[in-house]
């Protein structure tokens, strides 16, 4: 039962962390990010590349940590304002499906780009993963790095909560969120919102991936699973909804601990089961606000 | 019986447009040829994508359909020991058809993104029962479809691909022709209205339920036709046909091409399947980056498709 | 009003026009290069991964492995009995592809087998599965060279399709007779296999094998988490917490190696005894081979890299491979070569039964049916599915650190009769009826 509660939790942090980029995007740029899965993955190549590359055995562990979150930032920061000045920008006010589909050829581009720069070898950054060791929750080892994952994913919540309804730009965001043309109207600068809160997104998703890097190996085709699974977690919370992602995450990593644990044979099946419900019964998820029809 | 005229100007187009594909069959290589077979009856599943489009419903998850089809086909020949390629693919549009009316008064409640997404976790769904369940399902390897006979007869290994070709030929044209005859219809009208403003729909009296639903039927049974086509053509199945990045490359073709007419799907998903065939032929290394830049190119310059262009040109020439 | 009816007639006709130009534009004919051989070189169609998840482990390597060997033979530098230049005095050219091209495997096989004399190729069991009928329809010689189903010759049979490597049950066959004899007081089993075909054929192979060699054995509740997961600590948990004696695994690429670093600190390879299938390639990746630990039983698909036996072809491929990229050959290089030196050895038989220096498909075929051929992993005979499927000694080692460098230790060997099953009846229920012929094992 603990083990269950243990690893759901664990898996809930991983996954919001991963996800939690995607439902922002949405919230305030209206736009279903597909790429999402695809910045998750520069995220984990920028983070593992500058951990092989300057960080050695015996230097301190805390120096691998900013190595992965530069990692994060420079992927974010980079890709970020590039893609929505350069793209989306084009799309607002279009149709919703071009708007997917702009975002499903910029995941076939970034898939080739991440080949080009890092080729098609695993890249491994396990140091911080090993270096810090386990914990043992009753009489089961478990790594103390997912308990940095915990904390980051809590911390990250956290921040994202307080910047929206505790900052002026979470107002202005807000504002955005609500009404785009009177948001226009009462004189806030919509296209700096757009770009601040889709490279806050970028972010999320490259820190999501630069911080799961060490527990993996870094190969060509980590975008494509990241995408369904962060998919259905802001689906099921709510599309644009922060308290959403974070209860989907918990819903998404407990009924997978359970099927783990007691019904192995069924992992593959229980998130999109879950979602189907969720879905059946609430349509605009956990969270999520009705649309209202157009007249 | 009273023809409706429109119907004959539409029937005639679309057996010149067959018969010029069949001319075009005798002038292709092998490969080409088989190309086209795959892309014609894949065209199926995309006009029903457009179709759903058309109505304002967005389908992230119409490999649903077509992997029904498909495996309607596998098991129509492992458990019933149906060889006949047209009964086949009858049970594959009955068994597409009937999914569709089983989970169609659900779904179809669901606009847009919504839309999208709940199509999106039924296919999903049936993605990971396919994968999961592999002693009846073949599992990720999945299934056999070995030649079946077409009208009774039996073609030798060499000649498969061409009868196979004929016969896509002959099912697409049949389901071109019922595309547009309904779009022309008052059901057809009536749907398109949806997308436009479904509470004035509602207040003119029409039901937006019984539109969408009906839509949704016909896309349905499109997809499943499409599948069972595949199925015959490549003779084998398997769950990446439910995969969503199937059904999202439904979705790019269905924009590529354009909605508005029955025909603009068909020609986005050959350019689609060409450029897919062509660029990871020629640039081995970089081609899904370069269809996606294409792809991209296209929509972000022709939000209504490549038909526009036909469409811009024949206004000119009319006026 | 007449006029105007033609006015409709001819658009309808442009629009018809207009619909299928745009979508022939695209699909411009090519020659039909296939027929005609050219008398000077051979053109072998080459398949694997370049792109996704299985490249880096088993696309480039294949790949790699092609590439030095059909050099190597047009220079004439193999050692024998391959040291005629070319197939038989013909030099030989390959034509790369991308295993994931689209649209689909079959139009972009078909694409391919439109320019190329021999076709080999293929990793992914499903497209192997659904390569073949293609292949007989397109009436083109198809060497498989590393899909794991026994499917393809179990359930059909063909005459253009040829598979050079033994099915994956061989692998699990001989990982449970290494497990059952190395660990005498065995009491549970369990597994953790990615969830498609690969993963729980291997497992179904592997824990039925253990159940026909010794009914006291219990099998657990094995872990099938999705493929490529990423994160297994749930998994990880659940068997830590189940404490078995042995673990199968048949993870590949970076699913093996995350299940490595994330089940290494946790002690998962110490406290249970592993057995990774498909586990060699990690030996040969720098920057994570150093996790291995001791003591983790490793299989290579046969007897390939450190498991391959001592010969003179071994000894060049090997050392070809390393001096020109830099590491040594993975399984998947081995399977390679299995099935380019398959293929010349039938093309030279073909050759001399003919008299000729260009003999037909036909011929090759009937060269190729039954064959026996050197190969660095030992003699290949193809000896099931009607002469078309190899048979394959297997091999399994466990894991030795010393000073760093890890080593393979205690390997066995097991003969052909030993783990693949008799012509005509399937593995699955070889297992099953307890390996009926099975003979000379090793204790």
């Amino acid at each position: 039962m603990t083990a269950i509660l243990v690893d759901g939790v664990v898996y809930a942090s991983w996954i919001f962390l991963v996800s939690v980029g995607l439902t922002l995007v949405f919230g305030v740029l209206r736009i279903l990010n597909i790429a999402h899965g695809s910045l998750y993955a520069v995220g984990a190549y920028t983070g593992a590349w500058l951990v092989v590359r300057y960080f050695q055995p015996g230097m301190p562990l805390a120096l691998s940590f900013a190595l992965l979150l530069a990692g994060a930032l420079i992927a974010g920061l980079v890709l970020g304002p590039l893609i929505e000045r350069l793209l989306l920008r084009f799309t607002y006010g279009r149709d919703e499906v071009m708007q997917l589909l702009v975002t499903y050829a910029l995941f076939l581009i970034l898939g080739d780009l991440t080949k080009l720069i890092w080729g098609v070898n695993p890249y491994y950054a396990y140091a911080p993963y090993s270096m810090l060791g386990n914990v043992s929750i009753g009489n089961v080892p478990y790594p103390r790095y997912d308990l940095v994952l915990i904390g980051l994913a809590a911390t990250v919540g956290i921040g994202l909560w307080l910047m929206t309804n505790r900052t002026r730009f979470g107002r202005l965001m807000t504002a955005v969120i609500g009404d785009r043309e009177i948001s226009t109207a009462l004189g806030i600068n919509v296209p700096l919102v757009c770009t601040v809160a889709f490279t806050i997104g970028t972010v999320l998703a490259a820190l999501g991936g630069a911080f799961t890097a060490p527990t993996i190996s870094v190969v060509p085709g980590i975008d494509v699973t990241v995408i369904v699974l962060s998919f259905a977690v802001v689906v099921i919370g709510g599309l644009g909804s922060l308290e959403g992602a974070a209860l989907g995450s918990l819903i998404v990593g407990i009924a997978r601990a359970i099927a783990v644990h007691r019904f192995p044979d069924l992992d593959l099946v229980t998130i999109y089961v879950v979602m189907v419900i969720v879905l059946i019964f609430r349509p605009q998820g956990l969270f999520g606000r009705a649309e209202v029809k157009r007249l | 019986m009273k023809i409706d005229p429109g119907n004959l100007r539409r029937l005639l187009g679309v057996v010149l447009l067959v018969a010029v594909l069949a001319l075009l069959g005798l002038w292709l290589a092998g490969w080409t040829r088989f190309l086209l077979t795959v892309a014609l009856g894949e065209s199926l599943a995309v006009i029903g994508v457009a179709l759903l489009m058309r109505a304002g419903l967005v389908s992230f998850g119409q490999g649903l359909f077509s992997a029904v089809g498909a495996y309607a086909v596998a098991y129509g020949m492992r458990l019933w020991g149906i060889h006949e390629a047209l009964l086949l693919l009858a049970v594959a549009v009955a068994a597409s058809t009937l999914l569709a009316v089983a989970i169609g008064p659900l779904i179809c409640r669901y606009r847009q993104i919504f839309f999208a997404m709940i199509s999106l976790a039924f296919s999903m769904v049936l993605y990971s029962i396919l994968l999961k369940f592999n002693t009846a399902t073949g599992g990720s390897d999945g299934m056999e479809v070995t030649a079946a006979t077409v009208l009774g007869y039996h073609a030798a290994a060499k000649a498969l691909a061409g009868v196979y070709y004929y016969l896509t030929l002959a099912c697409f044209g049949v389901a071109l022709f019922a595309t547009a005859a309904y779009y022309a219809s008052p059901a057809g009208y009536l749907a398109r209205a949806v997308r436009d403003n479904e509470i004035r729909l509602e207040y003119l009296g029409a039901s937006v339920s019984r539109e969408t639903f009906r839509a949704y039927i016909f896309a349905a049974a499109l997809t499943g036709l499409s599948g069972g086509l595949f199925a015959l053509a490549v003779g084998h199945v398997s769950p990446t046909l439910a995969y969503w990045t199937k059904s999202g490359e439904f979705l790019f073709a269905a924009l590529l091409g354009g909605t508005s007419s029955p025909i603009a799907p068909v020609v986005g998903t050959v350019v689609f399947e060409s450029l897919n065939s062509y660029l990871s032929a020629y640039l081995p290394n970089v081609w899904q980056m370069a269809l996606g830049a294409i792809m991209l190119a296209i929509i972000l310059l022709m939000p209504r498709g490549l038909w526009s262009l036909y469409e811009r040109f024949s206004a000119r020439h009319a006026a | 009003m007449e006029r105007q009816c033609f006015m409709t007639f001819r658009r309808v006709i442009m629009a018809a026009l207009a619909a299928t130009a745009m979508a022939s534009a695209t699909l411009v004919p090519s020659s039909p290069a296939a027929a005609q051989t050219q008398p000077q070189e051979l053109k072998i169609g080459i398949v694997t991964f370049l792109s996704g998840a299985a490249a880096s482990p088993f696309g480039i390597p294949a790949r790699n492995g092609a590439e030095i060997l059909l050099e190597s033979i047009n220079k004439g530098s193999l050692p024998a009995p391959y040291e005629k230049k070319g197939f038989g005095g013909v030099k030989v050219v390959p034509v790369f592809m991308d295993e994931a091209s689209g649209p689909d495997p079959i139009s972009a096989y078909r694409r391919l087998a439109s320019s190329v004399d021999f076709v080999i190729g293929y990793i992914s069991s499903e497209h192997c599965l659904s390569v073949a009928p293609a292949a007989e329809e397109e009436q083109k010689l198809t060497v498989l060279f590393d899909c794991g189903t026994p499917r393809i010759f179990e359930d059909n049979s063909y005459r253009y399709v040829f598979r050079t490597t033994a099915t994956a049950a061989v692998d699990n066959i001989a990982a449970a007779r290494y497990v059952y004899s190395r660990y005498p007081n065995l009491k549970t089993v369990s597994g953790i296999n990615q969830n498609y075909a690969w993963g729980q054929d291997s497992w179904k192979d592997f824990s039925s094998a253990i159940k026909s060699l010794d009914s006291k054995v219990k099998i657990d509740a094995a872990q099938f988490p999705a493929i490529f997961a990423g994160s297994y600590s749930s998994q990880i948990s659940t068997l830590l917490a189940a404490d078995p004696d042995v673990i199968h695994s048949s993870f590949w690429g970076g699913d093996a190696e995350g299940l490595l670093i994330q089940g290494a600190p946790l002690g998962l390879f110490s406290r249970s005894h592993v057995v990774l299938t498909a586990g060699e390639p990690i030996l040969h990746r720098q920057g994570i081979a150093s996790l291995m630990p001791s003591g983790v039983v490793l299989g290579a698909r046969g007897p390939h890299g450190p498991l391959a036996p001592e010969n003179k072809l071994d000894a060049w491929f090997s050392k070809a491979y390393a001096d020109r990229y830099n590491t040594e050959p993975a399984y998947p290089s081995y399977h390679m070569a299995q099935a380019v030196l398959g293929l010349k050895a039938a093309y030279e038989k073909a050759q001399a039964a003919s008299h000729s220096e260009h003999p037909t498909t036909a011929q090759v075929i009937a060269a190729f049916t039954h064959l026996s051929f050197e190969t660095p992993s030992g003699t290949i005979t193809m000896a099931l599915g009607k002469g078309h499927q190899a048979v394959e000694p297997a091999a399994y080692g466990v894991t030795k650190v010393e000073n760093g460098k890890v080593t393979l230790t205690d390997v066995k060997r097991y003969p052909v009769e030993c783990v693949n099953p008799p012509e005509g009846i399937k593995a699955e229920d070889w297992i099953a009826r307890h390996f009926p012929g099975a003979k000379n094992c090793p204790k």
